[in-house]
């Protein structure tokens, strides 16, 4: 019966790892964290928590964002492996990169 | 003095609230090419300044970053203190020829953000000279509900994103568009097309003509750490070295900045919804908060006088309050 249980648990955490979601915020004219590992599959979402609009617009121009204004969000589920180079499409002071490599969503460079 | 008036009657704030839209601010005349302050009026002791009022010659206000549809904390109503600023220029003494209006008109490009600023611009009776701010071009078509609304320009000469160019009073305006096509890491962008006919429309225009040239996002590099600047604004100032008088008229960044690099004066405006604040004092550019009854103080327009063979132009910035 245990044993069962353990298995199920596994089971149930292998899909679970897989859809992972990691989280952009955007606050004070910053993605942060500016550059992020994740697996391929990670759900990546923006979310904007200032109080001026921004726009999540990949360098390479493959996906834009709409405008996303206070606390709007964007995601994109990301395959890789690769390299996303981002930045702002109304501040492009602002940018960030998402590496795609089977980190398994450890966040780095806070 | 601005303060004191909430104490009074409603007649006499009238009458105060129009003084000190005619006299409050900081004034600035320029001679020789070096602007320098004549008076900081408003303070209880400065005794107002009067404002300069050419006899004969040109004068037309601008008005900068509207951001129609904010209702944010630093300021709950935009269209409101635009049409206070609208109010104000309506009631200055020297009636200005024509308005520009240096972008980020909306806050988010929405139809009805721009129908209300559109209402509200129309008070003023007078013509009306856009640029678009990168507020202006967050459609999906990236600006095509800019370019349907306002890009046609004066006598529909406007091209590419809506640069133009026109002549008043023996002064030549230029628009410029430099918030379309931003390059990640970089800072407001004009494009080879358009510096290309920037040297075109030069052409014909001589050295000793007084060039006026508006664009939202400043033209000289202001604080890139906060993107305020353009990539390739040199190049314009480059094709206007020859001129005798420049004058570049900035928005974007929501406060008066100033400086005189030859022959060229660059200025700032203020916006008529919310200050931003000064280079590098903040964590972010982002709306700065002030108590409600000092938020007045901090927005305001700016006046543009010219009088033919007296020297550069005199920029006058008045508050709302
Ligand atoms: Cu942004």
């Amino acid at each position: 019966m245990k044993r069962r249980l353990a298995a199920l648990l596994i089971c149930a955490f292998v899909p679970v790892a897989r859809a992972e979601t990691v989280e952009i915020r955007i606050d004070n004219f910053t993605f942060s964290p500016a550059e992020v590992h994740v697996a391929p599959g990670t759900t990546v979402v923006w979310v904007n928590a200032d109080d001026i609009p921004h726009a999540v617009a990949a360098t390479d121009k493959s996906f834009r964002s709409k405008v996303l204004d206070t606390e709007e969000r964007y995601s994109r589920t990301v395959a890789g492996p690769g390299t996303i180079e981002y930045f702002c499409s109304l501040h492009p002071h602002m940018t960030g990169r998402v590496i795609v490599d089977g980190g398994g969503g450890q966040a780095a460079g806070r | 003095m601005p303060k004191q008036t909430s104490e009074i009657d409603h007649g006499r704030r009238r009458a105060l609230k129009c003084m000190a839209w005619a006299g409050t601010g900081l004034a600035w005349t320029m001679a020789g090419g070096v602007p320098f302050t004549t008076g900081l009026v408003g303070g209880a002791q400065a005794a107002p300044v009067p404002v300069p009022v050419p006899a004969t010659g040109l004068t037309f206000a601008q008005i900068s970053d509207s951001h129609v549809g904010f209702d944010k904390p630093a300021n709950p109503d935009a269209l409101a203190t635009l049409r206070e600023a609208v109010a104000g220029i309506r009631g200055l003494p020297n009636q200005p020829a024509f308005v520009i209006h240096t972008g980020d008109i909306s806050h988010l490009s929405r139809d009805e953000q721009f129908d209300a600023a559109d209402q509200a611009l129309k008070e003023l009776g007078l013509p009306i000279f856009f640029v678009p701010g990168e507020h202006d071009v967050l459609d999906d078509g990236m600006g095509a509900a800019y370019l349907a609304r306002y890009g046609k320009g004066p006598n529909g000469k406007a091209l590419g994103a809506g640069w133009y160019s026109f002549d008043h009073g023996g002064v030549h305006f230029i628009a410029l568009v430099n918030v379309l096509n931003l390059k990640a890491g970089g800072l407001g962008n004009l494009g080879e097309d358009q510096l290309a006919w920037l040297a075109d429309d030069l052409r014909a225009v001589a050295d000793s003509a007084p060039v006026v040239v508006f664009a939202h996002i400043p033209l000289w590099t202001v604080y890139p750490d906060w993107g305020w600047g353009t990539d390739d604004g040199a190049r314009a100032l480059g094709l206007l070295k020859r001129f005798g008088s420049v004058t570049v008229l900035n928005g974007h960044i929501h406060q008066i900045l100033q400086k005189v690099e030859g022959n060229v004066a660059f200025h700032t405006a203020r916006s008529t919804a919310f200050p931003q604040p000064a280079p590098g004092s903040a964590p972010s550019p982002g709306p700065m908060k002030l108590p409600a009854d000092k938020l007045r103080g901090a927005l305001g327009v700016t006046t543009v006088s010219y009088r033919p063979k007296s020297g550069p132009l005199a920029v006058v910035d008045a508050t709302l309050a």
